[in-house]
């Protein structure tokens, strides 16, 4: 298949993994991966396997669906509940607990709530249902805000009245902030998010190079781009540098997508602040519908409960977004927190790191340690 | 939900209402079919309902699927479909050319694979209660001979082998659904699969120790299975799984994996090392097996859990497939 065999060569792989070695010596690294995809990948490509143990990955906040508060997720579908609308969302959102349940079991209990695959697909449905109400649950980084933005441009354009967005947008850039500030955390660098720099570039990312002191490279997702994202950071890191660098060329400008960025300006305001699971309030961090489009705003346009829900006690989701600690050190993971029953958003999203933990490594782990003892 | 989608939790309902209430505290090892003895003769029976939306999609029908289902469960359960009786819930207001062509589909699949459809049933329900119809098949096989087929028989060093490309069905299903706006030329790949498991007896009969047809929660799901009731660990080799690029082109852009989707046409086989080589000649040699793959082996580690190594020297863990599999998108 083009576009992917190539970066699964195991030729290339094996000589890149090679070349990490022979950098990373015998000090210890710590990188963060910033972005849920990257994430994924590591456990699915098995990347831990071909990594020395002296680069230690450290799993970021960038899964939209696991620094989402548990309390928008019930404001939201307080909207569908007893009202004559389609719930409509991402696939990624359809597990994700509620105090009450996710929005399958929402489904299970008669609410219509749909999977879509975009924006303008939730669009679609309020064309097909003049009759009825659709709420498009809208969540994810720069990747996605701007085709909600799209989506919400045409809907006033072709005077659709029938489509609201409760919108959960957040930034990448005020997350990365918050973590850096966070007094427990020691990084020595960043594997900086692909899909989201396709739309803001690489630009952004320079205050964290420049007053930071910390390299970050932009990469792709394949196993032969995060292994040579992670080359460049350890030269970088050898030569005492600190710089923005993009491995992801071929999809990332350095100046982002402009029409994406104006569409967004467009429809968007920021936020002063809001809430994300486990770091708390972060201001400027997420992004509302201006007055211009409030007409498609379901904050506006229905009364939402906004009631702040806080995690289970016991849950560490905090600790292990901002890489304190690892998925199984957390006192309910596997026990409590499982993907079948998940407590925390983390178990949640295959791109959530317990998830991710749970699905690809934890009984390889388990298994490697009988082994040792044995 | 999710105990309807094939994976973890309907294996825990499985195991924890029904099997325990309806045969006992100690029901072994579930497979596809049961084996009777009837004064002294072992028949094969089984029984599978069938929903799927929608009804007709490239390469087969609900019809289709209701009737290659249960042949394929009985066929790797060593045994060949004799005679199935089928029931249809309808709904009230179904146009009839629509249940005249599942019907039809019916009937064409079971010319196909040898078996008599000898009794049935109706029932009709309010507009509202069923999507259209939902049909469950019951089919009686008579055992063939030359196979013993038992998970716990599996042995380290077996080789697993896997009869063609993995995926269409469930693919084929998610694109007829409509919902994405991509297309790929692509069908379902129901078919009975039991002239390739005869193929296989034949060839190595002594050597097959276990055979599945991983439908919903796809091979993942039914591997796993195997890996909890044999205590091995599978071991797969990822570049060895045969998989067609339209469904791994589909799966890439929609984050699933291919293990976890369904199949129709398909089956599993564990079969002792030194009949591995036969195995695999007689079933590439069978009209359509001609992608019969080796996928990989049994090993005593991960033990109960299914491995998947690449080329480069990663591995990963597979879970049994949780709830539907959903599209990642942001």
């Amino acid at each position: 298949m083009r576009f992917v065999d190539e970066f699964r060569e195991p030729e290339l792989i094996s000589k890149t993994a090679e070349e990490i070695r022979r950098l990373a010596g015998d000090r210890h690294y710590r990188m963060m991966e910033v972005c849920g995809g990257h994430t994924h990948a590591i456990y699915r490509f098995g990347l831990k396997d071909i990594l020395p143990e002296n680069i230690e990955l450290i799993h970021g906040p960038g899964c939209p669906v696991c620094v989402l508060p548990m309390g928008r997720i019930d404001d939201g579908l307080s909207i569908a509940q007893d009202r004559n609308v389609i719930f409509a969302a991402f696939g990624d959102m359809m597990r994700v607990p509620g105090t009450l349940g996710s929005p399958l079991e929402h489904k299970a209990r008669g609410m219509d709530v749909r999977i879509v695959y975009s924006p303008s697909d939730a669009l679609k449905l309020a064309r097909l249902n003049p009759d009825r109400h659709v709420l498009f649950f809208a969540i994810g980084f720069e990747t996605t805000a701007p085709s909600t933005a799209l989506t919400m441009m045409r809907a006033k354009a072709e005077g659709i009245h029938n489509f609201s967005v409760f919108c959960n947008h957040v930034t990448i850039i005020p997350a990365i902030r918050a973590i850096l500030d966070s007094p427990d955390m020691r990084l020595d660098a960043f594997i900086g998010p692909g899909h989201v720099s396709t739309v803001i570039g690489c630009r952004p990312y320079e205050w964290i190079a420049k007053n930071e002191r910390k390299p970050i490279v932009v990469s792709g997702f394949e196993p032969l781009d995060m292994l040579q994202s992670i080359v460049m950071l350890l030269r970088q890191l050898n030569a005492g540098e600190a710089k923005v660098e993009n491995q992801y060329k071929r999809v990332v400008p350095w100046e982002g997508n402009l029409a994406a960025l104006k569409a967004m300006a467009e429809v968007f305001q920021l936020r002063p602040y809001f809430e994300w699971r486990g770091l708390g309030f972060i201001s400027q961090s997420a992004l509302s519908i201006n007055d211009k489009y409030a007409e498609f705003d379901a904050e506006r346009r229905f009364s939402v409960p906004g009631i702040r829900v806080t995690d289970p006690m016991a849950a560490q989701c905090g600790e292990v977004l901002k890489g304190v600690l690892k998925p199984h050190q957390c006192k309910l993971f596997g026990r409590e927190c499982t993907p079948e029953h998940p407590i925390g958003a983390l178990m949640v999203s295959s791109e959530g790191s317990c998830a991710a933990y749970h699905n690809y490594e934890h009984r390889k782990a388990a298994m490697v340690s009988l082994s040792s003892i044995a | 939900m999710a105990h309807g989608a094939g994976g973890k939790a309907s294996r825990k309902l499985i195991e924890g209402l029904f099997a325990p209430l309806l045969f006992g505290a100690e029901p072994g090892p579930l497979g596809d079919a049961a084996h009777v003895d009837m004064n002294g003769t072992k028949v094969a029976i089984t029984t599978d309902a069938f929903v799927v939306k929608p009804l007709s999609f490239p390469g087969g029908s609900i019809g289709e699927l209701a009737v290659n289902g249960t042949v394929n469960d009985l066929a790797v359960s060593g045994a060949k479909a004799e005679a199935m009786v089928v029931s249809y819930v309808l709904e009230a207001g179904t146009p009839t050319p629509v249940l005249e062509a599942a019907i039809r589909a019916m009937a064409k699949a079971a010319r196909d694979a040898g078996v008599r459809i000898v009794a049935g049933d109706t029932k009709v329900v309010e507009h509202g209660k069923a999507d259209q119809m939902y049909i469950t098949t019951t089919g009686i096989g008579r055992l063939l001979p030359g196979v013993s087929l038992d998970p716990r028989s599996v042995q380290v060093g077996d080789k697993i082998l896997l009869s063609g490309p993995i995926g269409d069905h469930g693919i084929t299903i998610l694109l007829a659904r409509g919902e994405l706006d991509f297309e790929a030329d692509l069908r379902s790949d129901t078919r009975s699969v039991l002239p390739l498991v005869e193929a296989l007896i034949r060839a190595a009969g002594p050597g097959i120790r276990w055979m599945r047809d991983p439908t919903r929660g796809g091979a993942a799901t039914s591997l796993n299975e195997l890996a909890r009731d044999c205590g091995l660990g599978m071991v797969l080799f990822e570049d060895q799984i045969p998989v067609r690029d339209t469904v791994r082109g589909a799966c890439e852009l929609l984050g699933l994996d291919p293990l976890h989707i369904a199949n129709e046409g398909q089956f599993l086989a564990v079969v002792s090392p030194e009949y591995a080589d036969a195995a695999i000649n007689a079933l590439s040699l069978a009209p359509g097996g001609s992608e019969a793959q080796v996928i990989g082996e049994v090993r005593e580690q991960p033990a109960g859990a299914v491995l998947v190594t690449t080329l480069y020297g990663g591995s990963r863990i597979v879970d049994m497939l949780v709830g539907d599999p959903l599209p990642r998108i942001c």
